[in-house]
C-alpha cells in the first residue's frame, strides 16, 4: 500500500505536464509498428521544423512535443478554416523491453520517425539445429 | 460568394458561413473519393482558404508527402488536389496503433473566383502545402468612381 502511494504522484506529474506555450495543442496521428528488432513510432507533425522538436524520455514515459511556427496571414479574409494550427504534443508509456539509451529519431516532410530498439533479451533469435 | 465574404465580418454572418460550409462539406465528401475518408465524413486533405483583392491562398497539411506524390490541377474556379501516400513500413509487420491515413486521395474545391491558372504557384514544405492563386483580371474588384 505504501509503495503505491509514493509512486503515484510521480506518474501524475509526468502526465499532467502543463503546456508553457499559449495556443491550442494537437495530438499528432501516430502509427506504432513492431519489427523484429525495434518498435517504430511515426508521428504526423506538419509545419514543424527539425529544431522545433523536443523528445523526452523519463521514467518510462516518452513525450513528443513539436513546435509549430506561426503561419498566420495578415491582410486577408478567411474563407475556409477546416483545420487549426498549433503545437503537437503526445505522451506514451514505453515498456521496459525498450533499450531507452539507444532511441533514435529522424524528421522529414513533417513526419517524425522514432526508432525504439528492443532490449537484447527480447529480440528474436534464430537457433540453428545441428544434425547429428 | 461575395455575400459570404461580406457576412464574414459579423458574428451572425460567420455562423451562417459555418453552417453553409458544414452542409456543403457533406456533398463534397461524396464527390471526393476517400479511403482516407474519415470519421465525421470530412474530405481529405483539410483546407484553409484566404483571399485578398488580387489573390486566393490555399493551405493544406499533407505530412509524409513530396511534390512527386502530388498532382494539383486548376481549371477556371476549380482546384483539384490529388495524391497518394505510400506506406513506409513493410508488409509483414504488426501495428500497435494505426492512425495515419494511407493510400490515394483526391479533393475538388470550388473557388469563390476564377483564377489565372498560368500564374498559380504551389510549395510544399515540412508537410504543409501552400498554393497561391492569383485571381483572373475580370474577378478583381474594380473601384467605381462616382462622378459628381
Amino acid at each position: 500500500m505504501t509503495t503505491e502511494m509514493t509512486n503515484k504522484p510521480e506518474q501524475a506529474e509526468v502526465v499532467r505536464a502543463e503546456h508553457t506555450r499559449p495556443g491550442r495543442h494537437y495530438r499528432p496521428n501516430v502509427d506504432i509498428v513492431e519489427h523484429s528488432h525495434e518498435l517504430v513510432v511515426l508521428a504526423d507533425m506538419p509545419g514543424v521544423s527539425t529544431d522545433g522538436i523536443d523528445i523526452n524520455f523519463e521514467s518510462g514515459t516518452l513525450t513528443i512535443h513539436g513546435k509549430v511556427e506561426d503561419r498566420g496571414r495578415e491582410g486577408v479574409n478567411a474563407l475556409l478554416s477546416e483545420y487549426g494550427v498549433g503545437d503537437f504534443f503526445r505522451t506514451f508509456r514505453v515498456s521496459e523491453k525498450v533499450d531507452s539509451a539507444n532511441i533514435t529519431a529522424e524528421f522529414a516532410n513533417g513526419v517524425l520517425t522514432l526508432h525504439l530498439p528492443k532490449v537484447e533479451a527480447v529480440k528474436p533469435r534464430k537457433i540453428n539445429v545441428d544434425a547429428k | 460568394m461575395l455575400i459570404r465574404a461580406a457576412n464574414g465580418s459579423y458574428p451572425i454572418g460567420r455562423l451562417k458561413s459555418e453552417m453553409d460550409r458544414l452542409f456543403g462539406d457533406l456533398y463534397e465528401t461524396v464527390a471526393s473519393n476517400a479511403p482516407f475518408g474519415l470519421a465525421g465524413g470530412r474530405a481529405f486533405p483539410a483546407l484553409n482558404l484566404w483571399e485578398d483583392d488580387k489573390t486566393l491562398y490555399a493551405e493544406a497539411e499533407l505530412p509524409g508527402l513530396t511534390m512527386d506524390d502530388l498532382e494539383i490541377y486548376v481549371l477556371g474556379d476549380e482546384l483539384t488536389i490529388k495524391g497518394s501516400r505510400q506506406a513506409t513500413e513493410g508488409e509483414k509487420v504488426t501495428f500497435h496503433r494505426r492512425e495515419r491515413g494511407m493510400g490515394p486521395f483526391s479533393r475538388v474545391l470550388r473557388l469563390p473566383a476564377p483564377v489565372d491558372a498560368e500564374r498559380v504557384e504551389a510549395t510544399l514544405r515540412d508537410g504543409v502545402l501552400s498554393i497561391t492563386l492569383p485571381k483572373e483580371q475580370a474577378a478583381m474588384p474594380r473601384r467605381i468612381e462616382v462622378k459628381g
